[in-house]
């Protein structure tokens, strides 16, 4: 059962991963197609025309790998996580479904308009229509987002003992959920930086080859400017992000930041730190003073609690949680019983601390004190890797203010010195991957340190999973892999080739290399 | 609203999408398919592409946005019938992955090998799809092996997850492919027809013509056969009862599956629907209106897929090996509450959705001729 488990979550993340190499680019990409094709409208300028069909063509090469990846993701609760889906299926299937609704048929029915209807219509209702595409994108980031944001803060939901799920109760709460709304500002601002690193760090490869210089020159500036906005936007949500986390997950709160013991305000911040998960302690930590009380939860005099606290009073939801389940399981034999059923609806909310004993046994009647114990000692997350994950988003986070400042500040205004910084150029283009790394980084942050729940508080993950063997597993893990590293290696090869074409690609007989069309 | 209204308006919702979907993203499939036999040079099978390229993608949201529904609105069907049919769902999938490359990678390369691996890259995301969905259809008409335990946790009963998939390679099931493959690719000729011209336009209509029979003999073979295959019939359902699908009582018995065309005698509509959608839309396309052609292809591929519904409601999911366990449209829903803003939320989005599809395909309507493709080498699929 644990084997089966772990390969379902590490098939998750493996198509999860994947798929989040394509949309965040997607999420930027179509504003900055906006911002350009505005241009072209306003100023007429064919250059901005060619601009938006040049970057339009990169975009389509990822998005179609975007959108093979995300079908996975649609039916993958279905799959693999069967328990899951009847047990919250009332709720995040809500999310999802409006996503599908409002969203992505905007998205995919306008992004065949992006590509096929210049010639069809005016000026400005194609720009209209590019204007769709990124709406829709971006309303599918703000579903999913919800739907997530409900993982971790599981808000305007109860349990309803009849038909063993949790049941909504108000959608409003889930859509309105201030930690939904934190995460859907932050990730959608994270793929616009992603966005504009990728249109600086190519502009800047054309800048260093000399290659089509109005071109790259005003790709640069756009890039830029959108980039250094984007990049501003999301550290504030991640400042707010962090805030709800402090809130609504203490542990995923002390993993991240390496706290074991409760601590008096002001607290300090660990910029680099060993914690030992066995021992419960940090071997090495410097921390600086105060910072810690400012970036947690902006307050310099309450204390913030320790993992070894949290632990202790996760022990005792678990024995809470032991009792709430052998009530339920009685009243699942006596189902129209209103008293018993009235205790259970009293004692539901520590349901989810209960179940997370049946890693240890099924039969609740046998739970020793060592498995309590074990449970509420697994309820903090593993701290060293989450530590670490979090300083890299966090550190790169920052690099794209400074890149992207320094790129506005030398490239607005008269002066065109910042063509010949080439320092500035070869960090925009070796920069390109890194958006990425910052991505995955924060979502392993938000999903590892959830662990052990895939709903806060409700459901563990050991109880989520699909009742499959792990043969289809290890089977359905190598297919995954092999196709869509196949369809990677495709899109990267493609995309290689046409950005190092430039907009030579478009074959208007304008740009560098129009002798050399693609063969 | 009562919560039996609301279950019911979501059975037909369910059955609407899926409906949605075949015709909507039947077409490109369909075109997918035949486009390697009827294109016989790369102009004609870009026609043939490009016919389709500006508006898959927005059809392939039909699927997307009904395991989406599926989920919201029967999240214990959306559960056991993708888990317990694990490895024919990954097949749908990882087929159904050919299709975006294909479409948006193969005319960026000038190769002739390029493009024609692509070609039979898109034919099999193209085919193997719907032959599946009628493979699955066919099973969930003969119930699956699964049953719920005290928690509604689902298991397999299926003897091994390998025989379990080799075993929905069954006789009936496959003929349930036939039909699903055949009226798709049927259904994508009369739209090649509409949208082509000359000697690909007649290989076009051939092949709906082929096709469309071939999906008529097929159906009605179901038809006469489903009367020996196993239904099944519950007792003590309650239509406002709350969703827990242990509370009935299920019978299984030989022929079950004709049992509602003798309490509905409307019922009988969805088969003739069926029927006539295509045997029109034969006679249509033969007589060159292949507009009015591709409608009442519509019309028929609705009608088939509201036969596999009828005849199984309210069951949507029969268990084979615990009846019991079966799934219904009265019990195995979300609660009324979610059904209540999901129909909300459908009531406001689908309009939009249909009016600015059809909007986007007027302006993309005409003939994609050879000579336009060669124009437009550049910004053409």
């Amino acid at each position: 059962m644990e084997t089966l488990v772990d390969l379902s979550r590490l098939q998750f993340a493996i198509t999860a991963m994947y798929h989040f190499i394509f949309v965040p680019l997607t999420l930027g990409m179509t504003w900055l197609l906006v911002i350009m094709e505005s241009l072209y409208v306003v100023t007429g300028k064919e250059i901005y025309k060619d601009m938006t069909k040049f970057w339009g063509k990169l975009f389509g090469i990822n998005f179609a790998i975007g959108v093979t990846t995300g079908l996975t993701m649609e039916f993958q609760f279905g799959t693999n996580w069967a328990y899951y889906s009847h047990y919250v299926g009332d709720i995040f299937g809500v999310p999802l479904a409006i996503e599908g609704l409002m969203a992505f048929f905007l998205e995919s029915t306008f992004i065949g308009m992006f590509f096929f209807a210049w010639d069809r219509v005016s000026k400005k209702q194609h720009l209209f229509f590019t204007i769709l595409v990124a709406i829709g994108s971006n309303l599918s980031a703000l579903w999913i987002l919800v739907a997530n944001g409900w993982m971790q803060d599981p808000v305007g939901t109860v349990f309803n003992p009849i038909t063993m799920r949790m049941e909504l109760s108000s959608f409003f709460d889930v859509l309105f959920s201030p930690v939904a709304q934190a995460k859907f500002f932050h990730t959608v601002c994270a793929g616009y930086v992603t966005a504009s690193v990728f249109v600086l760090g190519i502009s800047s490869f054309y800048l260093l080859k000399k290659q089509d210089l109005p071109f790259a020159r005003r790709s640069f500036k756009v890039a830029a400017l959108f980039g250094l906005f984007s990049s501003v936007a999301v550290i504030i949500m991640g400042d707010q992000s962090g805030l709800y986390v402090y809130h609504a997950q203490p542990t995923k709160l002390v993993a991240i930041e390496g706290i074991w013991e409760t601590e008096q305000a002001p607290v300090g911040w660990s910029l680099i730190a060993i914690p030992d998960q066995e021992k419960q302690t940090n071997t090495f930590d410097i921390s600086i003073p105060y910072v810690g009380s400012l970036v947690l939860n902006h307050d310099l005099s309450t204390p913030i609690k320790g993992a070894k606290e949290i632990i202790a009073e996760n022990q005792e939801k678990i024995i809470k949680g032991q009792q709430a389940l052998l009530l339920l399981e009685q009243l699942r034999k006596d189902p129209h019983n209103p008293q018993l059923a009235e205790v259970v609806k009293a004692n539901s909310e520590y349901l989810g601390y209960g179940l997370l004993l049946k890693k240890y046994t099924d039969d609740l009647t046998k739970v020793t004190p060592d498995m309590v114990s074990k449970a509420a000692v697994e309820t903090v997350p593993n701290m060293l890797s989450l530590f670490y994950s979090f300083r890299l988003m966090f550190f790169l986070g920052f690099s794209y203010f400074v890149l992207f400042a320094l790129a506005v500040w030398s490239s607005y205004g008269k002066s065109t010195k910042y063509e010949t910084k080439t320092w500035l150029l070869k960090w925009a283009l070796w920069w390109i991957p890194t958006p990425w790394l910052a991505c995955w980084a924060g979502w392993f942050v938000a999903e590892y340190g959830r662990q052990p729940w895939t709903i806060y508080g409700i459901l563990p993950t050991y109880q989520s999973a699909s009742s499959l063997t792990s043969g289809e597993l290890i089977f359905s893990l190598t297919g995954f892999f092999v196709i869509y590293t196949a369809l990677l290696i495709v899109e990267l090869w493609l995309m290689f080739k046409y950005a190092k074409l430039g907009p030579s690609s478009l074959g208007t007989g304008k740009y560098q290399f129009e002798k050399g069309q693609v063969k | 609203m009562e919560y039996a209204i609301l279950r019911f308006i979501w059975w037909a919702l369910v059955g609407v999408l899926l409906i949605g979907l075949m015709i909507m993203d039947g077409h490109d499939m369909g075109v997918g398919t035949l486009s390697p036999f009827v294109g016989k040079t790369d102009s004609e099978r870009r026609a043939a592409i490009n016919s389709v390229a500006p508006h898959w993608d927005g059809n392939q949201v039909w699927f997307i946005t009904a395991g989406g529904a599926i989920f919201a609105a029967w999240p214990l069907v959306y559960a056991a019938s993708f888990s317990m049919l694990y490895i024919a769902i990954l097949a749908v999938l990882w087929t159904l992955f050919l299709r975006a490359p294909a479409f948006d990678y193969r005319s960026k390369i000038e190769n002739p090998k390029w493009r024609s691996t692509w070609d039979w890259v898109l034919f099999v995301g193209s085919a193997v799809p719907p032959l599946l969905f009628g493979v699955a259809f066919g099973n969930v008409i003969q119930g699956v092996p699964f049953h719920y335990d005290n928690s509604m946790r689902l298991t397999s009963d299926a003897v091994n997850p390998l025989l379990g998939f080799i075993g929905l390679l069954n006789p009936f099931a496959l003929l349930c492919g036939v039909v699903s493959f055949a009226m798709t690719a049927a259904h994508g000729g009369v739209y090649l027809t509409l949208r082509t011209e000359g000697a690909m336009q007649a290989r076009a209509r051939k092949a709906n013509i082929i096709f469309a029979t071939i999906a008529i003999l097929g159906f009605a073979l179901g038809g006469l056969w489903i009367g020996h295959i196993n239904g099944y019939v519950a007792t003590n359902l309650d239509p406002n009862g709350e969703s827990n699908p242990l509370f009935k009582t299920v019978e299984v018995v030989q022929g079950a599956w004709l049992n509602n065309y003798k309490l509905y005698p409307v019922a009988i509509l969805a088969p003739v629907l069926g029927f006539a959608g295509l045997i029109l839309s034969i006679v249509f396309n033969s007589k060159l209106k292949a507009g009015v052609a591709f409608v009442f292809s519509g019309i028929g591929m609705a009608g088939i897929i509201l036969t596999a519904g009828v005849s199984l409601f309210p069951f949507v999911l029969p268990s084979s090996s615990n009846p019991v366990s079966s799934l219904t449209a009265w019990d195995a829903t979300s609660s009324e509450h979610t059904l209540l803003l999901m129909l909300v939320a459908a009531l406001i989005f689908t309009p939009i959705v249909l009016t600015y599809t059809s909007w986007v395909y007027r302006i993309m309507r005409g003939k994609l001729t050879t000579a336009r493709i060669e124009e437009n080498s550049n910004s053409m699929y």
